[in-house]
């Protein structure tokens, strides 16, 4: 057999190998491979190096596809809640009187609940799914982590107990807020029901506490002396305010 | 389930096979897979028409092109070793092509993933990379002599059984 008249480049053998040759091509390549074993045998080394990846990776795709992964929980929910605030604060400003002033802040900033609840849900369903890495520093190192915490927010960040309610700290991380650091803690129920405390630098001062849900997910939000806070939980709005009354009265006890 | 959706769904596990090979770590592949399919999901209604496929495999390349360039200034770190004695044969050599493709340049690897894994075109990694066929060629060329290399010396006492 004769060489192809024209020489058979490097270009051409991995064109080859990889389907990409035009198809009046393909003859010269094989004779050329059958005269040139060294090139033959570079050909069937990338044929091997195939075989590998495959043999490697393939798994992966045959894998179960990891719930964190699946479209409906990626696809935003539609935000209900803007709505369910507004009619809040309209029943606050109707009932007037002494809870006026309060509002007075709130409602002339209404972006620091929307965002506040916003960042703080979407905390909550991004970590709350989370099997292997929920937290940063675990609910072991409680006192290190409170420490850690207030240092880095400037704030007293403190996790309080809720054991009384069936809740044990699983542990917390710090997150970007709206208004620079904040902090995030995750309890964890024995039937592995999952709330989060969430605080950042809010520029109202005090706040009545507002409820929101959005889907399954509910979420309570006040602010007590510039500190944001949103417990996001359960959407069962007894079992929350349960959970949201002990954070408030033990931040109290140990705020500031 | 919109027509996209089910086009964007029926690719997750492709996009986790590539991913997983072009960025090692399984929590940070799918990381990236969940970046790509929020950033997809996002810009739904900007899609007109066209290869989902291929749109798909290059918001992932950008973002890992990204998280490496954010990673760029800290050191490296390697594991010092991800020996496990009861590897099987098949194990043994999954780990050495990890290890091989780890030593490539981010380019190279895509070009190489894209094409010999992932079965594309040189035409479509010429677009997800925004760059001619030639320059497509050229780093393929280079990533398989190098990956050769790699896997030749990282085994050369089974080369020497006679």
């Amino acid at each position: 057999m004769t060489d192809p008249k024209i020489p058979v480049t490097e270009d051409e053998l991995h064109a080859y190998v990889d389907n990409e040759l035009p198809a009046e091509r393909r003859g010269d390549v094989e004779a050329w491979l059958a005269a040139h074993p060294e090139d033959g045998q570079r050909v069937q080394s990338w044929r091997a190096m195939a075989e590998t990846l495959h043999a490697r990776y393939d798994q992966v795709a045959n894998e179960p596809v990891p719930k964190r992964l699946e479209l409906e929980r990626l696809v935003r929910p539609p935000r209900k809640w803007v709505y369910g605030a507004m009619a809040a604060s309209l029943l606050a400003f109707i009932a007037g009187g002494g809870t006026g002033w309060v509002l007075h802040g709130a409602t002339a900033k209404p972006s620091t609940f929307q965002s506040f609840t916003d960042d703080a849900l979407d905390a909550h369903r991004l970590y709350v799914v989370e099997v292997r890495h929920p937290v940063e520093v675990p609910g072991s190192e409680r006192a290190h982590l409170q420490q850690w915490l207030t240092k880095r927010c400037g704030w007293d960040v403190f996790a309080p107990e809720l054991g009384a309610t069936g809740l044990k700290l699983v542990g917390g991380r710090l997150l970007p807020g709206p208004n620079g650091p904040a902090s995030f803690l995750m309890y964890e129920s024995a039937s592995g029901e999952r709330f989060t405390v969430y605080t950042a630098k809010a520029s109202t001062g005090t706040t009545q506490m507002r409820f929101t849900t959005q889907d399954k997910d509910g979420a309570l939000f006040w602010t007590d002396r510039g500190v944001g806070y949103v417990v996001s939980g359960s959407s069962d709005r007894e079992r929350l305010t349960q959970v949201a009354r002990m954070v408030y009265d033990q931040t109290e006890k140990n705020g500031g | 389930m919109s027509a996209f959706r089910q086009s964007v769904e029926a690719m997750i596990p492709a996009l986790r096979r590539y991913a997983r090979a072009l960025a090692r770590d399984a929590d940070i592949a799918d990381d990236l897979v969940q970046d790509t399919l929020v950033r997809a999901l996002r810009s739904e209604r900007l899609f007109l028409g066209g290869d989902v496929r291929s749109w798909l495999y290059t918001i992932l390349t950008n973002l890992n092109k990204n998280r490496r360039r954010s990673l760029a200034r800290r050191p490296q770190f390697m594991p010092l070793s991800d020996n496990n004695p009861d590897a099987s044969g098949t194990e043994a050599e999954g780990r050495d092509i990890a290890r091989a493709l780890a030593t490539l340049v981010e380019e190279q690897r895509a070009v190489l993933l894209l094409v010999m894994l992932e079965g594309l075109s040189y035409r479509e990694v010429a677009d997800i990379q925004g760059v001619p066929i030639g320059t497509v060629m050229s780093r393929l060329a280079r990533a398989r002599a190098h990956v050769k290399a790699a896997l030749e010396g990282e085994r050369p006492a089974l080369r020497r059984v006679k």
